[in-house]
């Protein structure tokens, strides 16, 4: 039996699709007048992309160069290589979703997800083999077993990052393989010149981050310092490299270093550009971290010498920790800028994603005029990338309460 | 401290703590290392810059810059040709770059406004599109862009012959946009002088009425004379100097090319529209999190004091989104500025652009590429001094 007063304290109903309509859509005049503009506009984009994507364009130069834009011109005899490292990170990626749950979870089961519609994704077995399609799969088991090692397994945080850390330089080493006699004949050296492609793309991003990360926490410690020459050095740093383009320190690590080395030292190419990324990465690590810093309340440095701890233990023990997960956010923002700005590399002829484009649209005199299609496949694959990351670091921020303080 | 040993450093007198725990010594030890670590470091550099100098004869000085320059530039707001020195090219590439971020500044502005209005509307389909171009295009990255613009767009449009032709007329083709538009004449320069009197003038003018009316509460209208008295000066100067300062020109087809008009190269057309709509999205949520941080009361307020909304817009809510905007809005028209050095991509002369083309004719990388990071370092110094100084008034404003 509901009292008069029950019935009016309930939740207003969900207003049905045609209020919906008349306050958001048609609720003024000058709105009206918007959505018929915007109608219109949509309908006219949707249709011409759409007829363009579908019967116009032709994918020809996008379909029959998959494994170039995957790893350029990496050996392909070699390739068990990638794929063993696409597996390891399956594997930690569902480890990690298995242990942390929540938002974690489910970008491991959109990569999931992901892989499945890639081994399925309907073009000749001609471009896309069934063997790399079967291996694709694979790595929806690699994620699958990953979740239930994560959930079953007490895991430790920190045990998790020594994990994600061994698995990279893992990845470097599976990568370049050594000049050793010994191992050469199991694992043949492959010179940095021939990585390419997203592989290169993101190992220029991730390399970026991960060297940039210690340089950036020490030089937010110089900056915060009180020792005037020790400051001034990181300000310099700091402020110079964020002053410049990108593009001049990746001219100037590519071009200017070896004159600034010895003769006898050379740096390949590949490590020329990183060593760019890096400083350029490391100067708005800095920041990001000196932001974190602040955010950490004073009491807590008087607590911790209160205590009775010295100045390398309130550092290590009390500051960092508090604000560097704060920082999480930002760092995750900043490694999204930073694996866009990769395509800079094009600019020192690195093989990376965009310079692969150019490099295939150039390779077949029938597909010069085919450009629309490749940089439009390449922004796709950036934008899959960049928008998924994005959207999943909002989604575990929210979750864990990060960043609200 | 006894008064004894006030002259001696801290750390000989104080018996107890060892010099290896005494926290001034520490300190200084640790500055003295990374000085002599940073100095050490420099000079390694240096000194392999100077040996691979003479080993490989290249010159370390600024002298090259008054040697004739012998490349050609494809476009430049100054005149210039070849048997100008390379200090003269690189002056051109540096005004390209301004003329390329001014320009991009300004329209991104105003996209970056339209789109963020757009995101606020309470029409869901606009709102939705905005939200969807921001979200399109801040998470590509701008090289793809310019790549899309320059070579699939851009390079696309028909030849001369078939230009497409505008009212105006606006003709537009592979070789660029010509349009009707004012070229200066030999009295332009003194015109530019009443123009700036003019605009002196009307400053001053809006300056004195404005506070006329905030004394007396009685209003002379400070906007409209202003510039109105600044137009007069203006137009009175058009008469005054002689020949007229500007004189329109129309484009034509010749034999290959149009003649005449003011034209847009398809560089210049292709990384302008690429970094005004790249950076319009990014200003556009900078505007868009300004206007929301403008608390609703504040405008609650306004109302029933009885201000219009326009008064309530202009007096109440774009000064306090200011405040919150202006910070973010200058590092990225920052952004815009250093993101035009990506012109080298797509062959548009600007200040990076023409520094390589210095490099690969006289061969002084070193020179060159200090001076051309210290002209971008220049560049951000002085915007974050601005932006320091426009801070410290708001704060100001604020207490």
């Amino acid at each position: 039996m509901t009292t008069a007063a029950e019935t009016f304290m309930a939740p207003p109903a969900r207003p049905g699709p045609r209020r919906w309509l008349k306050k958001n859509l048609f609720s003024s005049w000058f709105n009206t007048l918007l959505t018929v503009v915007a109608v219109a506009f949509i309908g006219i984009v949707a249709l011409s992309l759409g007829r363009w994507a579908l019967v116009t364009a032709d994918w020809s130069p996008v379909v029959e160069n998959l494994r170039l834009y995957a790893v350029g011109p990496y050996p392909a005899e070699q390739m068990w290589r990638v794929w063993a490292i696409v597996i390891m990170v399956s594997f930690l990626m569902g480890v990690s979703g298995g242990r942390w749950g929540g938002a974690v979870r489910t970008f491991a089961l959109a990569l999931a997800i992901a892989y499945g519609v890639l081994a399925t994704v309907p073009i000749s077995l001609e471009y896309l083999p069934l063997a790399s399609r079967l291996r694709l799969a694979s790595n929806i088991l690699a994620v699958g077993l990953g979740i239930l090692v994560g959930r079953r397994l007490a895991i430790k945080g920190y045990q998790m990052a020594l994990a994600w850390m061994v698995s990279f330089l893992l990845t470097l080493l599976l990568l370049g393989g050594l000049r050793n006699a010994a191992v050469a004949p199991y694992l043949p050296f492959v010179e940095s010149g021939r990585w390419g492609g997203l592989l290169l793309t993101f190992l220029l991003a991730i390399v970026g981050i991960v060297a940039s990360f210690p340089i950036g926490v020490l030089l937010a410690l110089g900056r915060q310092n009180s020792l005037p020459v020790v400051k001034a050095l990181c300000v310099v740093f700091i402020e110079a490299v964020r002053g410049v383009p990108l593009v001049t320190l990746l001219f100037m690590t590519s071009i200017l270093l070896p004159l600034f080395l010895p003769p006898e030292v050379r740096i390949d190419r590949v490590l020329r550009a990183m060593l760019g990324m890096t400083l350029f990465a490391a100067a708005y690590m800095a920041e990001n971290v000196r932001g974190g810093l602040q955010a950490v309340p004073s009491g807590q440095v008087e607590a911790a010498k209160a205590m009775g701890l010295n100045g390398w233990q309130t550092m290590l023990l009390i500051v960092l920790p508090q604000a560097l997960r704060v920082v999480i956010p930002a760092i995750v923002g900043q490694f999204i800028a930073l694996f866009m700005d990769t395509t800079l590399a094009v600019v020192v002829g690195l093989l990376e994603l965009l310079a692969i484009g150019r490099a295939i649209i150039n390779s077949n005199p029938q597909w010069l005029l085919l450009d629309k299609e490749v940089f439009s496949f390449i922004a796709l694959i950036f934008w899959i990338f960049t928008f998924s990351m994005a959207y999943a670091s909002r989604r575990v921020e929210a979750a864990v309460g990060l960043g609200k303080r | 401290m006894a008064t004894s040993s006030s002259s001696l450093p801290r750390f000989l007198t104080r018996k107890g703590v060892p010099l290896w725990r005494d926290v001034v010594v520490l300190q200084w030890v640790a500055q003295i290392i990374s000085a002599i670590l940073v100095v050490g470091f420099l000079w390694f550099f240096i000194s392999n810059v100077l040996a691979a100098a003479e080993a490989r004869g290249l010159g370390l000085g600024f002298d090259f810059l008054r040697n004739s320059a012998g490349f050609p530039i494809a476009e430049s707001p100054v005149p210039y040709d070849p048997s100008r020195t390379f200090g003269y090219a690189l002056w051109v590439g540096f005004l390209n770059t301004l003329k390329v971020s001014v320009v991009g500044i300004v329209l991104a502005t105003f996209l970056g406004l339209a789109a963020a209005l757009a995101r606020l509307s309470s029409n869901w389909l606009v709102s939705s599109l905005a939200g969807v171009y921001i979200n399109i295009i801040r998470n590509i990255p701008l090289l793809v862009q310019l790549f899309i613009w320059y070579f699939a767009v851009f390079q696309r449009l028909p030849p001369v012959q078939n230009a497409l032709t505008l009212p105006g007329p606006i003709f537009i083709s592979q070789r660029g946009l010509y349009m009707v538009g004012p070229q200066p004449t030999g009295t332009f320069g003194l015109w530019l002088l009443f123009v700036a009197a003019g605009l002196l003038l009307g400053y001053l003018l809006h300056r004195y009425l404005l506070a006329y009316q905030m004394r007396t509460g009685r209003s002379r209208y400070p906007l409209l004379i202003g510039l109105l008295a600044a137009a007069g000066v203006a137009l009175l100067g058009w008469f005054v100097v002689g020949a007229a300062p500007l004189r329109l020109t129309t484009p034509e087809l010749g034999r290959f090319n149009f003649e005449g008009g003011v034209r847009l190269t398809p560089e210049f057309a292709a990384l302008l529209v690429g970094l005004v709509v790249y950076t319009g999205a990014f200003i556009a949520e900078v505007m868009r999190a300004g206007i929301l941080a403008v608390q609703k009361g504040q405008v609650e307020a306004a109302k029933s004091l009885g201000l219009s909304a326009f008064q309530t817009l202009r007096l109440v809510v774009l000064p306090l989104a200011l405040r919150v905007i202006i910070p973010p809005l200058i590092s990225q028209y920052l952004n815009l500025t250093k993101n035009s050095s990506l012109a080298i991509v797509i062959g548009y002369a600007d200040l990076f652009f023409v520094g390589r083309t210095i490099i690969n004719q006289a061969g002084q990388a070193v020179p060159v590429f200090l001076l051309i990071m210290a002209i971008y370092l220049g560049l951000s110094l002085l915007t974050s001094a601005v932006l320091n100084l426009y801070n410290r008034r708001v704060q100001l404003v604020e207490r």
